[in-house]
């Protein structure tokens, strides 16, 4: 929600005209995560990737939001997911903007975890920007167990982990 | 094609023909909206042996507003699974007006099903602020004018008009609460006396707390069907004879608060008047379900539709007993289809708003025969 702004032509009286009217707004929200995310996050506060897998096309699906969008039905099958993963795309950001807490350049990058069917977003760092590619392999590097909350925050970010990159072939369905 | 009253064009027959809906609570605190739609997408198409594939269009009602999440919409449709790609719309507004476009869409007579589904957890929000929002946003909104306070400058209007009392606003809420009793998806259901609300604090006077709506969080979804189509898959459609929306004035300042004259002009284009059907009391429908967040505004809402005093209003309990934000309107045509589909009501009306005090409204006359609209005549 932003200010509203207004522009008025001056008045006969001649006086300067009213180009800006602020109204802030501010609103607050208690979240209700939902049945399957919430259980995606307790298992981050234990360090694990739990996904869940779709009982009609058996596809899985982290995070999880309760529902398979091809089907239409409820997963309620939990799969627990390795900590690495393969990096299907990705972008390096050199723009500053307000309130960024990472140096640029950094990397986002789209990652497929082991065992899961979709890719969610992460960040990879402790590598040159320049150096990163698709198929690159990556692992997950946590804070310290006992900062491990319910938040993908429990998660620092996503490091090569030094295997071969991963064919083509086996993450083109997932871009 | 069903006969068509003078001056409107023919309607192609269009039924409700399955319903299916949450019991509305105060706060669902477990399930996200799609963990909430999920089930009553199933059992909606369950009730008629269908599945998403035999959809020709999907159309749902909600606002970003009340889960604070921008496209929650697109989010929800998780719950329907659309893939293969699916025909799709969303309205941010009331599922009443969902429906309003699929039954559009269906009058063009290329596809002959549609799914019309809304969620709105009122629960997770300040109300108070969010109704706020839809005001003028340079003069009116910056000053947070809450909903109640709004809709008690209708209430005392209409005392001030002579046009009713605060007796006249607690019968209705009681017979609406009674009514509930009946609703096992009603949150809030009771039996007393109006001598008995009439006790009760003022919230903003001249509202007491029997007055206004409760906070709901809920999902409806519909299957609504054309022709042949809609006789395959309920043996009682709730025929949709005529359906239409008018609205008024955005400037509060700038209606007369006691009157709906945007929910008549919606009823002339849903033909529920004829020339007989002009004169006050003179609708006679079986059923009217009218959605009347606040209970003064039932009694402009018949006054505006001219409903006979025969007329059931509000059976389900109405908008007093639940009234799930984006919902409520969309369950009013629900719960009057419902007492077609169930051979309770050969005829109906089922209204919907928007907006504060009435701003917007949508009437939609149903009836068992789709050569006999609803409202003419006794």
């Amino acid at each position: 929600m932003s200010d509203t702004s207004t522009r008025t032509d001056s008045g006969a009286s001649g006086e300067a005209p009213v180009t800006t009217l602020a109204t802030p707004i501010r609103l607050d929200y208690q979240y209700t995560a939902g049945l399957s995310q919430s259980r995606f996050l307790q298992g981050i506060a234990q360090g694990k990737f739990i996904g869940q897998r779709c009982p009609v096309c058996h596809q899985v699906y982290v995070p999880p939001r309760g529902s398979c969008p091809t089907d239409g039905v409820a997963t309620t099958d939990p799969v627990v997911l390795g900590n690495t993963g393969t990096v299907t795309t990705y972008c390096v950001v050199n723009v500053p903007f307000q309130g960024q807490s990472i140096e640029i350049p950094y990397i986002c990058a789209q990652i497929l975890l082991d065992g899961a069917n979709i890719a969610f977003m992460g960040l990879i760092q402790e590598l040159p920007a320049a150096e990163v590619r698709m198929g690159m392999r990556v692992e997950a590097v946590w804070l310290p167990k006992e900062e491990w909350g319910l938040t993908m925050a429990s998660v620092k970010y996503f490091r090569p982990n030094g295997e071969p990159d991963a064919d083509y072939e086996t993450f083109k369905e997932y871009l | 094609m069903s006969a068509a009253p003078a001056g409107r064009p023919p309607v192609r027959p269009v039924g409700v023909v399955s319903l299916a809906q949450t019991k509305s609570v105060r706060r669902e605190d477990h399930r996200n909206e799609v963990e909430m739609l999920m089930p009553v997408v199933t059992e909606v198409f369950a009730n008629i042996g269908v599945t998403k594939s035999d959809m020709g269009f999907v159309c749902s009602g909600s606002t970003d507003y009340l889960v604070g999440a921008p496209f929650s919409f697109v989010m929800a449709l998780d719950a329907v699974g659309v893939w293969p790609p699916m025909r799709e719309s969303h309205v941010e507004m009331d599922g009443a007006w969902a429906l309003y476009e699929a039954w559009t869409l269906l009058q063009e007579g290329e596809i002959d099903t549609a799914l019309v589904y809304s969620f709105g957890r009122s629960s997770p929000s300040q109300l108070d602020r969010i109704l706020a929002l839809q005001l003028d946003p340079y003069y009116m909104a910056p000053m947070w004018p809450d909903p109640v306070a709004l809709a008690a400058l209708q209430a005392q209007a209409l005392i001030d008009a002579g046009k009713a009392t605060e007796k006249d606003f607690a019968a209705v809420a009681a017979r609406s609460r009674r009514d509930a009793l009946g609703n096992p998806n009603a949150q809030v259901a009771k039996d007393q006396s109006p001598d008995e609300l009439l006790s009760d604090d003022y919230v903003v006077a001249p509202l007491r707390r029997h007055t206004l709506p409760p906070i709901t969080d809920g999902v409806v979804a519909m299957v609504i069907a054309a022709e042949g189509r809609a006789r395959e898959l309920c043996e009682r459609p709730a025929w949709i004879t005529g359906i239409d929306h008018r609205i008024e004035a955005h400037a509060l300042g700038a209606r007369d608060l006691t009157r709906s004259p945007s929910t008549r002009t919606a009823a002339q284009g849903a033909g529920v008047f004829d020339a007989s059907g002009d004169a006050p009391g003179a609708v006679h429908v079986d059923v009217a379900e009218l959605h009347a967040p606040f209970a003064h505004q039932e009694l402009i809402l018949r006054d505006a539709l001219g409903l006979a005093d025969s007329v059931a209003v509000n059976p389900s309990g109405g908008a007093l007993a639940a009234n799930a934000l984006m919902v409520a309107g969309l369950l009013r045509i629900g719960e009057a289809a419902a007492r077609i589909m169930d051979g309770s009501a050969q005829s109906a009306i089922a209204h919907a708003t928007s907006g504060p005090c009435l701003q917007q409204n949508l009437v939609c006359a149903m009836a068992a025969d789709p050569s006999a609209p609803a409202g003419k005549g006794a």
